[in-house]
């Protein structure tokens, strides 16, 4: 039997013909009665039935998920993981989690692959490079890490970069502890750590209702019948608004499909990660040698994980003005994920106007970076009552007492 | 790749067209009697449905002319498109897009 995984269970599994490994978390029948529920199984909802036992010491919990764990979002992800915001709020909170992403193979003994290769937005034109110097100079008083490089300086450090592009490359800015992580990895490595703590995981089981009482949420219909706790956490992305609808709350939140694509592996040809707001990149290289390469929003209400060419092709585009040796390489796959889009692209982490109701969202096409954070607050307002610190300016009272927190034109940042 | 009927053109590529977002809020007032509650509702509070939806479009690459439409954000299936201003036809009514007679209802092609 192996439970620990490290290099010599690797050898001595080897030795013995791979006939000892455990599955990774259990497969429990749901209980009735539970100190706390998650719904969802994305990153956030792991993370927070994870910190709910480790930090908490809560471990009758279940993590709810309708279909299989991270096959949401966070299975659907470009990876970027960084913390190069704007305001003070966001800033402390992103860097939070990039701090907890970077211990995270460790806590949870399992590899996630953190990559800490940096991460570069270009500027192409005059304004573009006024924002990179406010955004690297937001960064340092921030106390995170950040360059400023001006375009020869960006040009000696990406290699390939197209030396006469029609938006020329005037300058950046690189955050040298981003990277990106295996989005798989950091779901079921959260999966098989609180499942190992006691937390129930339980796959294939749809939430369809909410039980409540006198305004106190009293538990969850599920289509495997009803199970009972007076403190329920939802995570569920792209369907927040329908789900909240069961417990008859309105959002602040949009769905939108948000593509990515995987193009055929080549040898390691790109060693950081990129963005250039101006032709609308991101793009990186995974190990397995596919460049990862995202679009923008399809900026019409989608609930059917699929994209649509128009975007296919902009970002496609985008890779070409940058790189245009890849031109001949071919996309292997497409995919979108639906998103959960606030008006200030800043998360909701709270209560809700329903007693034991808690809620965690609106992290629109950036919430990967944010799983260990969003998780870590989500499970502190669970287990406390009380929002996390880092949480306190992300409550969804935001939205009625306008101290929204606009990091769509703070940072400029699109994902 | 969306085809959309146009009431005033006909069936047209998507990327002539920007979607403008749910259709048929109402500005709540007098404003001296409009609660912060009700104002951060009208705001910011969206239906989202998973679903039928009724939402305004702009042929911003034709005539520049806005109207609404009902769509099913599941499937992508325009239903009906009307005019800005009017009721949202029930399923079973005929569409006001007078002005492509035999236009398909915009489909996912
Ligand atoms: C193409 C793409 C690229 C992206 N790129 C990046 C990036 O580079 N960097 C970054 O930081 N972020 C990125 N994001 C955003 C990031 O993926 C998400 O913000 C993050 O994964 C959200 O995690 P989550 O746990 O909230 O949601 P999800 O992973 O979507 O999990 C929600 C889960 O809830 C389940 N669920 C829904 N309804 C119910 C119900 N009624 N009952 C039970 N379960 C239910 C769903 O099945 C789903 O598994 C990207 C997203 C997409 C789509
Ligand atoms: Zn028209």
């Amino acid at each position: 039997m192996t439970r620990r995984y490290s290099a010599l269970s690797l050898l001595r599994e080897g030795l013995n013909g791979q006939r000892g490994w455990e599955p990774a978390w259990r497969d429990p029948a749901p209980k009735t009665r539970y100190d706390a529920i998650v719904i969802g199984g994305g990153g956030h909802g792991l993370a927070t039935a994870y910190y709910l036992a480790k930090n908490h010491g809560l471990t009758n919990v279940a993590l709810i998920e309708r279909g299989w764990i991270g096959g949401g979002n966070t299975g659907r992800n470009t990876t970027i993981i960084r913390s190069n915001y704007f305001f003070p709020e966001s800033a402390a909170f992103y860097e939070f989690s990039v701090q907890l992403y970077e211990k995270l193979s460790d806590e949870l003994n399992y590899n996630i692959m953190f990559s800490q290769r940096g991460m570069w937005t270009l500027a192409h034109d005059r304004h573009g490079l006024e924002m990179a110097r406010r955004s690297a100079n937001a960064m340092l008083l921030n106390g995170i890490d950040a360059e400023f490089h001006d375009g020869p300086s960006v040009y000696a450090h990406i290699p390939g970069l197209n030396p006469d592009p029609r938006f020329p490359i005037l300058g950046g800015v690189n955050q040298p502890r981003g990277g990106s992580a295996r989005h798989d990895a950091v779901a079921w490595g959260y999966a098989r750590a609180a499942s190992a703590l006691g937390v129930d995981i339980i796959q294939n089981c749809e939430v369809q209702d909410f039980l409540i009482e006198g305004g106190q949420v009293r538990g969850v219909e599920t289509s495997h019948g009803t199970m009972r706790s007076d403190r329920v956490g939802m995570a569920v992305a792209g369907h927040s608004s329908v789900l909240a609808a069961k417990a008859g709350l309105r959002l602040p939140v949009s769905s939108y499909a948000l593509q990515a694509f995987v193009s055929e592996p080549v040898k390691p040809c790109l060693d950081t990660v990129i963005l250039s707001p101006a032709t609308g990149t991101y793009l990186s290289q995974s190990d397995k040698g596919e460049l990862v390469l995202g679009a923008g929003l399809d900026l019409y209400l989608s609930y059917a994980q699929r994209g649509n060419l128009p975007w296919m092709e902009r970002a496609a585009a985008g890779v070409l003005e940058l790189f245009p040796q890849f031109s001949r390489m071919r996309f292997l796959r497409q995919w979108a994920g639906i998103v959960d889009v606030v008006h200030d692209s800043t998360p909701i982490i709270g209560p809700t106007a329903v007693g034991g109701l808690y809620i965690n969202c609106g992290w629109g096409t950036g919430g990967f970076k944010a799983i260990p954070a969003g998780g870590w607050c989500l499970a502190h307002v669970m287990a406390t009552g009380r929002s996390h610190p880092l949480a306190d300016a992300f409550g969804i009272e935001r939205f009625t007492t306008g101290a929204l927190i606009d990091e769509a034109s703070a940072s400029g940042i699109a994902h | 790749m969306l085809l959309i009927d146009c009431p005033f053109c006909g069936p047209r590529a998507e990327i002539e067209f920007r979607c403008g977002g749910e259709s048929h809020i109402q500005r709540p007032g007098p404003h001296t009697e409009v609660s912060d509650a009700e104002w951060a509702d009208y705001l910011y509070n969206r239906e989202n449905p998973k679903g039928e939806h009724r939402e305004r479009w702009f042929h911003a690459a034709g005539c520049r002319r806005w109207f609404n439409a009902a769509r099913d954000t599941v499937t992508h299936r325009f239903r009906v498109t009307y005019k800005m201003g009017e009721a949202c036809p029930e399923a079973g009514e005929s569409a006001v897009s007078e002005a492509a007679p035999g236009a398909v209802a915009g489909g996912v092609i």
